[in-house]
């Protein structure tokens, strides 16, 4: 293993030291439990935004703090959840009396830890609701497994809601909208190479020269398929049709009861793409691919997109999911209406994204 | 009967046990889901085992939500949430116990279980924990209730787990990361009912 770090042991405390050397005007950084929180937290009278989830996906989450989007971010160990005392204290530490919002995405371990630290919220008196990202297309069945995983959208929703928050929308209008973006959002992901977990000190797992892996998650897991590998424009069919090709999808979360102060079972059905859908398109990088080849992606993206009768009509390209080194890419379609293009356009100001000011 | 000396017992025999299994569990989640369920557990009952000392002055009741809490502000992943409900569930159901007659232990360790049920929703085969944590459960209860002592109860609960814990080699994951995996789950020993049937047969030693 090469990386540019000093102990495995230090490897998120130091990242996070650097973030706050870097980012004063932006965020502070809390050591013991680890958050992060935006320079003026906790904003009065704002519905505070935020999520967390394992190291080693940056920007995400820590990246996104900042005006216009996240109020607060919890980073777990590589790849691993974060805890609920460091959860509930970063909402205690964001909260100005409109309530805290946790996005989640749909990894066992978050969902565990987010919900323990959202009951001791709620039991503590914050007004607190969560939603539980789930676009991952490659993840065909609810009923035998753990249902789709959280991963582009994760960081669409994160700048939509924040925006929403920032306008002064309160808590379940808030929350009601996360759902929405959610609900009108998919993604698929490969990898050409694994990555490897400092901790691990070797790649998760193995893949040939001329193999790739197809619909990944974003933690070096191994996807749905093996594959030879094949030209861009090929790779980018592919992933195009398993997003606009994806049927309904049905599964039951559990919603919190903020009046009744318990879960409910809800069940979930989110529609296929249609012609003449609006949609802002996300190709991301993994961490080691170049934004070169996710323009080449791009490129073919909105050719296929076009040819469907998909308008696309915002673009995010770049790393801003990411699976530490891993060469590869995510597609993420999110389905728009004027609300969240009026949203998506807002300002914001974190150290991972900025425009408008 | 179980003392309060052999509860503190029990806490600091999974700290060692956790220590010894630690690269044989991460072995086991490697195969199935993110290789870090021993050195989690590891890091966990560390946790616990530093605290230890602290918490004298407690009842049991009050030792194990410790050492509950503990473990939810120091495993992470889904292992973290689910033990640490488990030991503050049963910390809270022997709330105020300097010491645990035959009832008392089968109240704590059905509050545990409960605990994980409510917190996880394991369903029986989904290939977890709650797959040994369930049928030991059980044998435990069926032992008492024909009047068995303490160590033989403990001594049918975790052969119940050994059973239990081997039964998820076959099984098809349906909760957790192992469920991405599909049919490929089927064959690798669960590490979740793994470490569970550790920290059973640990009370079983401190009990002995």
């Amino acid at each position: 293993m090469k990386k540019l770090i000093n102990a495995v042991d230090d490897v998120v405390r130091e990242q996070l030291q650097g973030m706050a050397a870097a980012h004063p005007d932006l965020v502070r950084v809390h050591y013991d439990p680890r958050y992060i929180v935006r320079a003026d937290a906790p904003v009065q009278g704002k519905v505070a935004v935020i999520s967390g989830g394992g190291s080693g996906h940056e920007p995400m989450h820590g990246g996104f703090v900042g005006r216009g989007m996240l109020d607060g971010a919890c980073p777990g160990e590589m790849f691993t959840s974060p805890t609920p005392d460091q959860v509930y204290a970063c909402a205690q530490a964001v909260d100005g009396g409109a309530g805290v919002l946790m996005i989640v995405k749909n990894y066992t371990g978050d969902v565990l830890n987010f919900e323990t630290a959202l009951e001791l919220a709620h039991f503590d008196g914050i007004p607190v609701q969560s939603v539980l990202i789930d676009d991952d297309a490659a993840v065909k069945d609810s009923l035998y497994t753990a249902g789709r995983r959280g991963v582009g959208a994760t960081v669409l929703a994160e700048k939509i809601v924040g925006a929403a928050a920032e306008a002064g929308y309160d808590l379940d209008a808030c929350a009601n909208l996360c759902r929405r973006v959610n609900r009108y959002a998919r993604s698929i992901g490969i990898a050409l190479t694994s990555c490897t977990v400092p901790a691990a000190g070797r790649p998760t797992f193995e893949l040939g020269d001329g193999e790739f892996e197809f619909g990944i998650g974003i933690h070096g897991e191994p996807g749905r398929q093996r594959l030879p590998m094949r030209a861009a424009d090929s790779v980018t069919e592919m992933m195009a049709a398993a997003i606009l090709d994806d049927g309904p999808y049905t599964r039951t979360v559990r919603e919190w009861d903020r009046q009744a102060g318990e879960w409910l079972d809800v069940t979930l059905t989110d529609d296929p793409f249609q012609p003449g859908d609006g949609v802002i398109a996300f190709v991301n990088s993994m961490g080691g691919t170049p934004l070169s080849e996710l323009y080449i992606v791009y490129r073919k993206l909105a050719e296929i997109l076009a040819q469907r009768g998909i308008r696309i009509q915002r673009n995010l390209i770049g790393p801003y999911i990411t699976s530490l080194e891993m060469q590869g890419i995510s597609i993420t379609l999110l389905k728009t209406d004027d609300e969240i293009l009026r949203l998506w356009d807002a300002p914001v100001l974190t150290p991972g994204l900025r425009w408008g000011m | 009967m179980l003392t309060k000396a052999q509860i503190i017992l029990w806490l600091e025999n999974v700290a060692a046990v956790m220590r010894q299994n630690r690269d044989y569990l991460t072995g086991l989640d490697a195969a199935v889901g993110d290789a870090d369920h021993g050195a989690n557990m590891d890091r966990g009952f560390q946790t616990v085992l530093q605290k230890l000392p602290s918490w004298d002055g407690s009842d049991i009741g009050g030792i194990l939500k410790l050492a509950g809490m503990a473990l939810m502000s120091s495993v992470g992943g889904a292992s973290g949430p689910l033990y640490g409900t488990f030991f503050m569930r049963a910390g809270t159901a022997a709330a105020g116990k300097e010491e645990l007659d035959d009832d008392d232990l089968r109240k704590l360790l059905a509050a545990g279980v409960e605990g994980i049920v409510q917190r996880g929703r394991p369903v029986l085969g989904d290939k977890t924990m709650y797959d040994s944590l369930f049928p030991a459960l059980d044998a435990l209860s069926a032992a008492l209730a024909s009047g068995a002592d303490t160590q033989t109860a403990l001594d049918r609960a975790v052969s119940a787990a050994e059973e239990g814990m081997l039964a998820t080699i076959p099984l098809q994951a349906r909760k957790g990361r192992a469920s991405y995996l599909g049919e490929r789950s089927i064959g690798h020993q669960d590490p979740g009912a793994t470490s569970a049937y550790l920290i059973l047969k640990a009370l079983w030693d401190a009990a002995a």
